[in-house]
């Protein structure tokens, strides 16, 4: 030993202290050396969206936002179930801009109209805007964009300079031109109306969805998967899209919302719906004539208005919040 | 076994004759953090002296508690950390419920810090020059330029006053150390905290910085409080090395005196398998192969072998670096390589960040094309196969990635991670494969009861298991591992290697072994090749590269291994 340590001192390896070093051990019975990692197979097993969910469940936001949501879509599809009046018919212009009365517990509107009728009979048009213009923009804004995120290069630069055009058309502006055309101005109904959403909506989730694929497909996994074979096609499909899929269904939650608004305003602007079809911008913009001598024609639709689309941003920042690992790691 | 010192044996070292108060003292510490799974206890009992002008190592694998020893020392645990027991005493003065003001008085004048990440520690927004003025005058010290640059000459920067001007961006990895480090010394503290100062870094950097830390700390007489997960560097580098295990200390003492006689079975396993200390071939494979000799007739054989499974020559890979308005330049990453590997034998590809080592691995995959130069697979130019004989040959070749938090889809539960690769190339049906699985998972050591876990589930160690399965899932014949140890703790690297070598003696595999680490390349390869900027500087077995390296490169390489210098007798490793 002592050969040793000379061996080392020549080298000038080993630090010698001025003060005398005690060798300290711990009592090894408190301090036991466990296997080193050791498989453990305790609980159930749990995917990242199992465990998204776990931590969704215990979310007020999340909680707060489901329930009205749901109660929103028993609404839309049920209007039966919480009025008996018909929203259109049976207008009297005796009754117009009437206080509440019985059987008529929020008014009526100048027309003589039953606004509870006319806001839960509205609740269908709405929302299905809503949900279609956003499953619109998933399919195709999330194809371009994973396309141009993941195959990079000349792909890329043309599928994103063509992105950056519509991105450079505001929503409603673009909208408020391409209702001019002569086929939409014949053909003005929901769907018509959805693929104008879309078809300037589809750049926003294009980004996102370009951007977390960029994000995943230089992830190890992929390269894995490419050298067991699999072809840069699958890899997409099986493992760079599940991945990148969770900032895009926080963002489509929000857009949903910001859709809602867009026909409530595009109707509201005349260009919307047609005015026989039965919608919270219709009904704003017909009421908005009386606001003063009727604040509640205008006050109903409005708030069921703001309430749906504040649930979806609610559920976007708790799906935001549940979903990003960063968060979560915590 | 159990040593008769405690806390006296602590005490007695305070009143030594020497009468010399320790500079920083924790007695008892305990930490715990505040998570949404309630009060977890991150550090317990944690005795620690540091005398003035003393370096003391605190080892540990991840997870210790070492970092957050040291951050409790200076005021700095995260958010949801509290001291919850014991005391922190500097020079006597009990800080462990300091006021704020007084931390940030004590930090930078008495206490300094040197951080780990140097691409992450120094603002990209301000020059490097700023950052230092800064520390000066919050320490109310005289911030002039010339001070400023003086201070970085001091850390070993070449050129200070102009590079005073320049921005993080403009620094290498070892110079933005560097300026931390001038950064930490910059006020002259009496105690600096390093917490694994070089970790990022190249061996050769890593030796160079250390060196200069060493003779810094010794000319100012600053003691250091070294945090490490390296018992080699910290057994070369320290006077008292303290080994940390699942937040208590478990042993401490002289650095040498642990290493040649570890008394906690913690220390003991972690003195066997540092790498850097136990540099010998591991033998598992060895000893298995005389067993079943029959078997493995290639492997038997070893280098001597004619029996090349991949042969690379004069493979060149440019690549072109955009610039602006379509100007390209060129970029040779790999520059004229050739190196074989026979057949049951491992070959390692050593070299730094940047030597192109990777990219070699890559073409040698397939993933990556080469420039120019070809790679011979059982006697077949892969560069050349078509879309089905390459989907073919990639049976035969698997990977090993690095990272073993990213080389697993985080969405594929194990079974599916292990079963793709049969189900791509179409192999056996459900029932076949799910058994096939079973054994593989056996094979590296993974209860079966693990495959409907997801990868966010298991630990590093085991996630480079599920990833060593699925690679031998297809039975291939060459595995390239392309730094699959390096991320892993010490003793789950020597398990993974150990589990490597064995699979190696069981199936006859042939590695091609890509790292940095030549610590590792003396425990595994049976034969090493040096890269150096892309070009190859030096090959041969791994017994002629170690022991009569020819290149200067290659010394300077070994040379720079911590705790190259301590070579410790059989018995003790």
């Amino acid at each position: 030993m002592p050969e040793l340590e000379n061996n080392l001192k020549t080298a000038g390896r080993v630090k010698t202290s001025a003060y005398p070093i005690e060798h300290y051990v711990a009592d090894i019975e408190e301090t036991p050396v466990r296997a080193t990692d050791s498989a453990t197979a305790e609980g159930a097993p749990s995917s990242l969206w199992r465990e998204a969910w776990r931590s969704l469940r215990r979310q007020p936001l999340f909680l707060i936002s489901a329930v009205l949501i749901l109660a929103i879509l028993v609404v839309a599809l049920f209007p039966g179930l919480f009025t008996n009046e018909p929203p259109n018919s049976n207008c009297l212009l005796a009754n117009s801009d009437g206080g509440p009365a019985p059987g008529h517990p929020l008014g009526f509107t100048q027309q003589g109209c039953d606004i509870l009728s006319r806001v839960v009979h509205g609740t269908q048009s709405s929302l299905t805007v809503g949900l279609f213009a956003t499953l619109g923009v998933l399919v195709i804004g999330g194809l371009i964009g994973a396309l141009a995120g993941f195959f990079g290069g000349w792909v890329d630069a043309i599928l994103a300079r063509i992105g950056d055009i519509f991105f450079a058309l505001p929503l409603i502006l673009g909208a408020i031109v391409v209702v001019q055309l002569p086929f939409f101005q014949q053909n003005r109904n929901v769907w018509t109306l959805v693929v104008i959403l879309v078809s300037f909506g589809w750049p926003q989730i294009a980004r996102i969805t370009r951007a977390a694929v960029i994000e995943v497909r230089n992830a190890d996994f992929v390269m894995a998967a490419r050298s067991l074979g699999v072809s840069p096609m699958s890899a997409l499909i099986k493992h760079v899209i599940p991945n990148a899929l969770a900032p895009v269904i926080v963002i489509a939650t929000i857009s949903l919302g910001t859709f809602i608004v867009a026909e409530s305003t595009l109707s509201f602007l005349g260009i919307g719906l047609p005015p026989d079809v039965m919608s919270w911008g219709n009904d704003i913009f017909s009421a908005k004539s009386s606001l003063r001598s009727n604040p509640s024609a205008i006050f109903w639709p409005g708030l069921a208005l703001s309430l749906t689309v504040l649930s979806f941003i609610m559920l976007g920042d708790a799906l935001r919040d549940a979903l990003d690992p960063k968060a979560r790691k915590r | 076994m159990s040593s008769t010192l405690g806390n006296d044996g602590i005490t007695e070292v305070r009143s030594t004759p020497s009468e010399v108060r320790p500079l920083l003292e924790l007695k008892d510490l305990a930490i715990t953090f505040d998570t949404a799974n309630g009060e977890v206890p991150a550090v317990r009992n944690a005795h620690l002296t540091v005398m003035p002008g003393e370096t003391v190592a605190i080892v540990g694998e991840s997870g210790s508690g070492k970092s957050t020893t040291a951050l409790a020392a200076i005021g700095l645990l995260p958010g949801n950390g509290r001291v919850s027991g014991g005391s922190i005493l500097f020079d006597g003065e009990d800080i462990t419920n300091a006021s704020e003001k007084r931390i940030v008085e004590l930090r930078g004048s008495s206490i300094g810090m040197v951080p780990q990440d140097p691409m992450s520690n120094l603002n990209p927004v301000w020059k490097i020059g700023f950052q230092v003025k800064e520390t000066l005058r919050a320490n109310g010290l005289p911030y002039s330029t010339q001070d400023v640059a003086k201070v970085l000459s001091e850390a070993g920067l070449p050129d200070a006053e102009s590079r005073a001007n320049q921005y993080p961006h403009e620094f290498s990895g070892g110079m933005r150390q560097r300026a931390l480090i001038a950064i930490g010394l910059s006020c002259r503290p009496r105690l600096l905290i390093a917490d694994e100062p070089t970790s990022a870094l190249d061996v050769t950097v890593q030796r160079q910085i250390l060196d200069h830390l060493d003779r810094m700390t010794d000319e100012l007489g600053t003691a250091v409080l070294l945090i490490t997960h390296d018992l080699g560097l910290a057994a070369e580098r320290a006077h008292k090395v303290i080994v940390m295990y699942k937040g208590q200390v478990v042993e401490a003492g002289p650095a040498l005196e642990l290493l040649t006689n570890p008394r906690h079975p913690y220390t003991q396993k972690l003195v066997a398998s540092a790498p850097s200390i136990a540099s010998r071939r591991i033998e598992s494979a060895k000893k298995l192969g005389v067993a079943t000799d029959d078997l493995l007739a290639p492997s038997a054989e070893k280098s001597d072998s004619k029996d090349k499974v991949i042969e690379v020559k004069d493979l060149t890979k440019v690549f072109k670096i955009r610039g602006s308005w379509g100007r390209s330049t060129d970029f040779t990453a790999v520059d004229n390589v050739s190196f074989s590997i026979a057949r049951g034998t491992t070959t390692a590809v050593v070299g730094e960040s940047g030597s192109g080592k990777s990219t070699v691995a890559r073409m040698v995959l397939g993933l990556e094309t080469a420039t120019a130069g070809d790679i011979r697979f059982d006697g077949v130019d892969i560069t050349t196969l078509g879309r089905k004989e390459l989907f073919n040959f990639r049976r035969r070749v698997q990977p090993i990635f690095q990272d073993p938090y990213g080389s697993l889809d985080p969405m594929y539960n194990i079974y599916r991670t292990i079963e793709e690769p049969l189900r791509v190339h179409g192999i056996g049906n459900a029932k076949s494969r799910e058994k096939k699985v079973r054994e593989l998972l056996d094979q590296v050591a993974l209860p079966s009861s693990m495959m409907q876990r997801f990868p966010n589930e298991l630990s590093g160690g085991q996630r480079q298991r599920v990833a060593i399965a699925r690679a031998l899932a297809l039975d291939p014949e060459v595995v390239i591992c392309d730094e699959a140890v390096s991320a892993l703790d010490v003793l789950v690297q020597a398990q993974i290697l150990n589990l490597l070598a064995d699979l190696q003696a069981e199936l006859g595999l042939s590695y091609l072994f890509i790292t940095h680490d030549l610590a590792v390349v003396r425990q595994i390869a049976d034969h090493v090749a040096v890269m150096e900027k892309g070009k190859l500087v030096e090959q041969g077995s791994t017994d002629e590269v170690f022991d009569s390296p020819k290149t200067a490169y290659t010394q300077s390489l070994l040379a720079a291994i911590p705790g190259a210098g301590l070579v410790l007798p059989p018995e003790a490793a």
